[in-house]
């Protein structure tokens, strides 16, 4: 069977993600990958754990007086909500509705820019009153910690932005869509570690 | 590589079946959602209303657990139990998380010993 086959919404498969071996495998190497990168954010969480509010002697940044809730609740509304919106591509994928599909991703980037703005924003205004990556022991852990999320979010809008115009004219196929639900995936567990980062990190910084 | 691949043609009845079956589960997606802004919420405003650090520290931790396992199990399909290889990715993943947990533990207990 040919890859680029043409299909009818009766003709296609229930999980067109995976209804080819390339697709099922593709899942479970993504899911795998999820797994390891589970630990990677693991040991940058820990390490901002225990370095938090450490420094140097007469260090004046401190958690509780830096972060600004308003704008972590923001963030964390926009990227909750692209998360609910790569599902609503997913559920278009599954009624082969390929105009659903790219709206709805396209939602996802646009939700994702406006996350990433805010964050470049947040990390500009740290910098400029003094709290740069070199500042003390906590500032290099918070940077790293909450950079390594911005990079996954900056990954995740270049990935999908690809996906979209790379398969602009292509249509669904079995090709395109597990393709697509993997980098729906991917965008899922970028919003699973913010989850963690505003709880432990900004929430739990606040309580002191 | 697509030699497995199976196509048939669904008869309209199936397809109109199939059609709603995944627009009742696209409604049950928004109920989760829901379910995950109000725990946001309550987070944030547990913390701003100044309960003490000590009571709310472990509740919004619960929260943030039970969020993540909603977005694992209905926002990333592991409810669904027909995926290639399901229990592969389960242990892959829960190892992972056991993984970060082991991290969490070493770096709050030993670090800052004596």
């Amino acid at each position: 069977m040919d890859l680029n086959q043409k299909f009818t919404p009766q003709t296609w498969p229930k999980h067109p993600e995976q209804a080819t071996l390339e697709g099922k495998n593709k899942i479970v190497g993504l899911w795998i990958f999820l797994a390891s990168d589970t630990v990677l954010f693991a040991s940058v969480f820990a390490t901002y754990i225990a370095l938090k509010d450490h420094g140097p002697a007469g260090m004046t940044f401190a958690a509780k007086d830096l972060y600004e809730l308003p704008l972590a609740f923001i963030m964390t509304m926009l990227l909750l909500t692209s998360s609910l919106t790569s599902v609503y591509a997913m559920y278009h994928m599954k009624n082969y509705n390929y105009s659903g599909v790219r709206t709805w991703m396209g939602i996802t980037v646009l939700l994702g820019l406006g996350f990433l703005a805010l964050e470049i924003y947040e990390f500009q205004h740290y910098v400029h009153i003094g709290f740069g990556y070199t500042q003390s022991a906590f500032s290099s852990a918070f940077f790293t910690l909450v950079g390594m999320h911005g990079i996954h979010v900056i990954i995740g809008l270049i990935w999908i932005s690809g996906l979209i115009f790379r398969n602009s004219k292509r249509g669904l196929n079995l090709y395109n869509a597990p393709k697509f639900f993997a980098a729906s995936l991917y965008w899922h567990f970028i919003d699973v570690v913010w989850v963690f980062i505003f709880t432990v990190v900004y929430l739990m910084g606040v309580l002191g | 590589m697509s030699h497995e691949t199976h196509v048939e043609v669904r008869t309209q009845a199936q397809y109109e079946y199939d059609k709603a079956h995944s627009k009742a589960h696209m409604r049950k997606q928004v109920v989760n959602f829901a379910i995950m802004i109000f725990l946001t919420f309550v987070a944030f405003a547990s913390v701003v209303a100044g309960f003490p650090a000590t009571f709310i520290a472990p509740v919004i931790l619960l929260l943030a657990g039970i969020q993540v396992v909603l977005q694992l199990y209905a926002f990333m399909h592991l409810e669904d139990r027909s995926t290639h290889m399901v229990g592969v990715i389960e242990f892959f993943i829960w190892s992972g998380g056991f993984l970060a947990f082991t991290f969490f533990v070493a770096f709050t207990t030993i670090i800052w010993w004596g």
